[in-house]
C-alpha cells in the first residue's frame, strides 16, 4: 500500500451542474458512516475506472471541513486533456460506486497567521471554498480575491459573496478588471499569509511579485496540480523490479509503472508533493520535467524524475524502481 | 559563535540584504559592524528604505559608521527597554514587506525577536547575526524572575537568590535561557562559579 493512499469506498450521492464547464460531485460512504476529518485545502485522489483503464486524478475538497457526512469536489471539463474530467462529466451519475483516497492536505492554512489573503483564478477557487468555511467557523480573518473569465464562469462567486459579503472581491477578465497586485501586497498588515491557487502563470506572477515586495517565502503558499501531459510513447527499464515497460502517449509514467504491477509511493499525482520522486540510474535522451517539486538543479542533473507528471524522449531510461 | 547543542538553543546567521522596500535594523554595540559588513553586499539605494535603531552600549562606538550608511532614520537609544515602545509602535503600523534584521548580543536579538513574534512575524523570516558579548538573559524557572547579562556558570538569580545552572534550553516566547537550581538537594554544596559567557 502506498503512503497516504488508504482508500474509501464511496457512492456518488449527487451530481450538480454548476455552469457550462463545471460540475459538482457529492460522495458519501457506502457504509453510511461519517467520512474522515479534513482541513481546508485538502484533496482526494479519485479513481476513475473507465473500461480497462484506470485514471487517478486529484481534486480539492470544497465542502466545509465542519461537515463530514459528504465530500464534494468540482470538476472543470477539459476537452483536450487526457480524459479524466470528461469521464467524470459523462459517465459519473448518482448511485455509482467509486473509490477515493483519504484526504491529504498539501495546501493547508497556517493558523498562526493574523490574516489570510487568498488569490484564486478560475477553478482554483475550490480549495478556498473549504478554507473560507473553516476560517469563518472559527472567526478567522480572511480576504478572497477571485479572478474569473466571465460572470457566468465565476464558479461559486455568487455563493461566496452571499456568505462573506465584501470579504470577497471579484475580477472579471471580460470586463478588463485586474487585481492591483502591487497595491494589494503592499497594504497587508504584518503577519498576513498569502495563498494562491489557479493557472501556473497566475501562481508564478503572484509568487514573483510577493518575493520582490519582501514577503518572506514561508508566508506564501500555493497549489498547482499539473495534469500529466500526453506525449510520445517511450520505453523504461525498472531496475529493482526487473521489468521493461512502455509508457503510452496518453499514460503517465507513474500510471505505466502501476499498470506493470509495481506499487511506488504517491500522494498528489500532480507534481507537487514529492512522494513519487524516483532516482534515474542511467539515461540516453532528454527529460520533459513538468513538476513543481524538484529544484532546477535536480532537473538539469538528470538524476531524478517525478513520474506522476514528467516524461522522457530518447533511446533508453533506467529507473531505480 | 553559538554552537547548536539542543534544539531550542538559537543559532544565528550572517545578515544578508533581503528583497523588499522597507528594512528595519535593530542592533546593539558590535552589532553595528554586522550592518556595515552587510552594507557592502547591499544593492544601490538599499538604505533609502532602511531604518536603524541602535543601542551603542557602554563604549558608545559605531554611531558614525551607521550614520555614514545614510539610512532614512537612525534612532540611537540608551537601552533596549527605552526603544521597545517605539519598536512596538513601528511594528503595529508596519505592512507585509517589512524585513527585520537583528544584530548584536543574544539578549538584544532575543528581545527584539520577542516583540516581532508578537507582531506576527515568523522567527524564520528574520535575519539575525550575533556579535559581541555571549552574556545571557536568564529566567529562573523557580521564581520566574529574569536576570540580565549573566556571564557565569552557575549564576545567582537576581530575584530569589537561588544558585542556578544556566541551561542551553531557550524560550523564544520569554527571550531567555532557563536557569535551574544547581544544588536543590543540598544547598551547602556550592560548585565553583566560572566565567562561561564572556
Amino acid at each position: 500500500m502506498s503512503t497516504g493512499t488508504t482508500k474509501l469506498d464511496v457512492v456518488v450521492s449527487d451530481v450538480v451542474p454548476v455552469n457550462e464547464l463545471v460540475t459538482r460531485f457529492h460522495f458519501r460512504r457506502r457504509d453510511g458512516e461519517l467520512l474522515p476529518t479534513f482541513s481546508g485545502g485538502a484533496h482526494v485522489v479519485v479513481e476513475m475506472r473507465d473500461g480497462d483503464r484506470t485514471r487517478l486524478n486529484p481534486y480539492s475538497l470544497m465542502g466545509s471541513p465542519l461537515d463530514t457526512r459528504e465530500y464534494t469536489i468540482s470538476v472543470r471539463r477539459d476537452d483536450v486533456g487526457r480524459g479524466g474530467s470528461l469521464f467524470m462529466h459523462r459517465q459519473v451519475e448518482p448511485g455509482l460506486d467509486m473509490v477515493i483516497s483519504y484526504p491529504v492536505n498539501l495546501f493547508s492554512l497556517d493558523l498562526r497567521a493574523r490574516k489570510h489573503l487568498m488569490l484564486a483564478g478560475g477553478i482554483g477557487i475550490t480549495p478556498f471554498m473549504a478554507q473560507t468555511a473553516q476560517l469563518a467557523g472559527a472567526g478567522g480573518n480572511f480576504e478572497l480575491h477571485y479572478t474569473c473569465r466571465t460572470a457566468s464562469l465565476g464558479t461559486y462567486a455568487d455563493v461566496l459573496q452571499q456568505r462573506y459579503g465584501n470579504r470577497v472581491r471579484l475580477y472579471h477578465d471580460d470586463r478588463e478588471e485586474r487585481i492591483d497586485l502591487e497595491r494589494l501586497l503592499s497594504s497587508q498588515p504584518l503577519g498576513t499569509h498569502l495563498y494562491v491557487c489557479g493557472p501556473a502563470g497566475m501562481i508564478n506572477w503572484v509568487r514573483d511579485r510577493a518575493a520582490a515586495l519582501g514577503w518572506p517565502p514561508e508566508t506564501v503558499h500555493f497549489e498547482h496540480f499539473a495534469a500529466p501531459q500526453p506525449g510520445a510513447p517511450f520505453d523504461v527499464t525498472l531496475a529493482v523490479s526487473g521489468k521493461t515497460i512502455r509508457v503510452g502517449s496518453q499514460q503517465s509514467l507513474l500510471e505505466a509503472i502501476e499498470a506493470a504491477g509495481v506499487d511506488p509511493p504517491y500522494l498528489c499525482r500532480g507534481g507537487v508533493c514529492g512522494q513519487c520522486e524516483t532516482n534515474v540510474i542511467s539515461c540516453d535522451g532528454k527529460f520533459i520535467h513538468n513538476d513543481h517539486w524538484l529544484s532546477e538543479e535536480d532537473h538539469r542533473s538528470g538524476c531524478k524524475i517525478m513520474p506522476c507528471v514528467s516524461r522522457f524522449e530518447g533511446k533508453s531510461l533506467v529507473l531505480e524502481r | 559563535m553559538a554552537a547548536k547543542t539542543i534544539i531550542s538553543r538559537p543559532v544565528y546567521g550572517t545578515l544578508s540584504p533581503q528583497p523588499g522596500k522597507h528594512h528595519l535594523f535593530i542592533a546593539d554595540a558590535e552589532g553595528a559592524l554586522a550592518i556595515t559588513d552587510m552594507a557592502g553586499k547591499a544593492p544601490a539605494g538599499f538604505f533609502d528604505g532602511a531604518e536603524i535603531v541602535f543601542v551603542p552600549g557602554r563604549e558608545g562606538k559605531h554611531v558614525a559608521a551607521l550614520e555614514a550608511l545614510q539610512p532614512v532614520q537612525l534612532h540611537v537609544a540608551p537601552s533596549f527597554a527605552s526603544l521597545l515602545p517605539r519598536l512596538k509602535q513601528t511594528l503595529t503600523n508596519a505592512h507585509m514587506g517589512l524585513r527585520l534584521y537583528l544584530a548584536g548580543t543574544e539578549g538584544l536579538i532575543g528581545q527584539a525577536m520577542q516583540a516581532a513574534l508578537e507582531a506576527g512575524i515568523d522567527h524564520t523570516s528574520m535575519q539575525t547575526e550575533h556579535r559581541g558579548s555571549l552574556a545571557r538573559r536568564m529566567q529562573c524557572v523557580h521564581c520566574k524572575g529574569i536576570t540580565e547579562n549573566v556571564t557565569t556558570q552557575p549564576a545567582l538569580c537576581a530575584h530569589c537568590g537561588l544558585l542556578l545552572l544556566v541551561r542551553d534550553h531557550y524560550s523564544r516566547r520569554l527571550a531567555a535561557f532557563q536557569g535551574v537550581c544547581i544544588n536543590a538537594e543540598d544547598r551547602s554544596e556550592i560548585p565553583p562559579m566560572e566565567e562561561a559567557f564572556p
